[in-house]
């Protein structure tokens, strides 16, 4: 039977990791993600999990200890937010290329400088050529719900890479709201039990792990990560129909909210996701065709999918909680993504597309910021114009 | 060395699965300098063949025998560590066909 609890993101993602018990937990304190493990770290310490907890001195060395231990055989996690993520850089790479099925939760919080501990998504998005499938939970529930589907994701025998589970630092990871907790046998027969493919402790069949590659095998290596991220996308909807199965909540690659007759959409990512769902019903009650769509899986990034999904609407924003320095015209990454998939995989004439990048180191997103973004996409529906393409929403001029 | 393999036969993750391949890997082409035994001055202490990091020395029936120029990188390191001072590092320009053939 489910219980129903009041959780923050972070106790959420505490419990399903409670659930999913993993072999090997390592990881680092750092705001706002602390709480994750450190309630976790007290089912270590109750023993109610099997866990190895490694304390670690760093989140290079939680990284490296994952990975090592991800080698070993072992069904990893671990949590970071910003800074932590940054550190780990490096050796996320790794745990990558040796196809090491992990689950880290990020709780997103902006990269310094100057300093900051609020949410933006510049963490996550400034990883998201590492190799990591990338997965965006809009509040608590959804946290919970990817951190059990992330675990078979990861460990598909197509797949075989690491998995992120985002949450909005702050926003997610400490507001509490209502949580299903299933129960913990229904959670443990979901995630079943782990045999690695290859495991370094596995005497009977000596392996060697992590040897040099030059030239002559490196883009081999690398063309099987792509090929794996190919699998992906199919590997996500079977372990959702799964989920819906056993638990009854539908998750797909992202979610589509009035958008099946909608003439205007937003597309935007975790928690703003939520607001931007009361908006649209606010402008449907006063007559206005407002949809939304929020990707789920930002990695792989289902183009077709999200183009297939639009193609019926008059204009898009594409909204970004992170910016990319320096890109065509300062434009986010979600923005460049999907103005991509459009292009390739669109129909002609393109359909009028505006970025908006928002909400940078904490700044508040508000129902009536939305409601302009709508109104905004109203006009350039009308019009056909889209006027300045890219657009910093919230910041004083 | 056999053809290399495509994406498509290789394991994943950069992992080797068949033990003791780097022996199929010539790390003898990176030598600029070649290990030169005089066999006159060799005690077969076997010092060089403790030392060697890439078990370059050729050692047969306890004699110290010469060494293996497919593997020996010519780091010098049998040099330097030999006590009888029996191994000379000959540049490969000048070293011509001698110490070939173990
Ligand atoms: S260290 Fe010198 S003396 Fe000893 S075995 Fe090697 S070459 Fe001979
Ligand atoms: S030169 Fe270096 S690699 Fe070659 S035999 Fe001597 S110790 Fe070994």
């Amino acid at each position: 039977m489910s219980d129903f609890r009041a959780l923050d993101g972070n106790q959420a993602v505490a419990e399903a990791m409670r659930q999913i018990n993993p072999d090997v937990v390592a990881a680092y304190p750092i705001t706002p993600q602390t709480e994750a493990v450190q309630v976790f770290s007290q089912f270590v310490a109750d023993g109610e999990v099997d866990t190895e907890f490694v304390t670690v001195e760093s989140e290079h060395s939680a990284m490296s200890a994952c990975v090592g231990a991800g080698a070993a055989g072992a069904r990893v996690m671990t949590c970071t937010s910003s800074a932590g993520l940054a550190l780990m850089w490096e050796i996320t790479y790794i745990a990558a290329s040796m196809r090491l099925p992990m689950v880290m939760m990020v709780a997103n919080r902006a990269l310094s400088g100057p300093i900051n501990i609020h949410c933006d998504h510049a963490d996550s998005m400034g990883t998201r050529d590492n190799g990591w499938i990338q997965i965006y939970s809009e509040n608590p529930q959804e946290a919970y719900d990817n951190m059990i589907q992330a675990v078979r994701i990861a460990e598909h025998a197509d797949v075989t890479l690491p998995v992120m589970v985002m949450q909005d630092g702050f926003i997610t990871s400490h507001s509490v709201e209502r949580v299903e907790v299933f129960d913990d046998a229904a959670v443990s027969g979901f995630v079943g039990p782990y045999a690695a493919n290859f495991q370094l402790l596995g005497a009977s069949r000596p392996l060697t792990f992590g040897a040099l590659d030059f030239y002559d095998y490196y883009f081999e290596h690398k063309r099987q990560q792509v090929e794996a991220f190919s699998h992906a996308t199919e590997a996500v909807l079977e372990v959702a129909a799964d989920f819906n199965c056993r638990f009854g909540r539908d998750y797909g690659l992202f979610q589509a909210y009035r958008l099946d007759d909608a003439e205007v959409a937003v597309v935007v990512l975790s928690s703003t996701a939520g607001t931007a769902k009361v908006v649209v019903d606010d402008l449907r009650a006063q007559g206005i065709r407002a949809g939304l769509l929020k990707p789920r899986v930002f990695r792989p990034f289902p183009a077709a999918e999200i183009v297939r999904a639009l193609s019926h609407v008059k204009a898009i924003a594409v909204m970004d909680r992170s910016t990319s320095f320096g890109s065509m015209m300062g434009a986010g990454p979600l923005f460049l993504e999907t103005a991509a998939a459009f292009h390739v995989l669109g129909r002609a004439p393109q359909i009028p597309m505006v970025g908006y990048v928002f909400g940078l180191g904490g700044r508040d997103i508000s129902p009536p910021d939305l409601e302009g973004v709508y109104h905004d996409l109203l006009a350039v529906a009308d019009s056909g114009d889209v006027g300045d393409p890219v657009r910093y929403l919230g910041v004083r001029g | 060395m056999p053809e290399p393999k495509g994406w498509k036969e290789l394991p994943i993750g950069g992992i080797i699965d068949s033990p003791g391949s780097a022996r199929d890997l010539e790390t003898g082409a990176w030598r600029a300098r070649r290990p030169i035994v005089d066999k006159d001055k060799c005690t077969s202490c076997l010092q060089c063949w403790m030392f060697c990091p890439d078990m370059a020395v050729v050692v047969q029936a306890d004699k110290m025998r010469g060494f293996d120029l497919y593997h020996c990188k010519g780091c010098g390191i049998c040099a330097k560590i030999c006590p009888a001072d029996a191994i000379a590092m000959v540049a490969e320009a000048e070293a011509g066909t001698e110490g070939e053939g173990g």
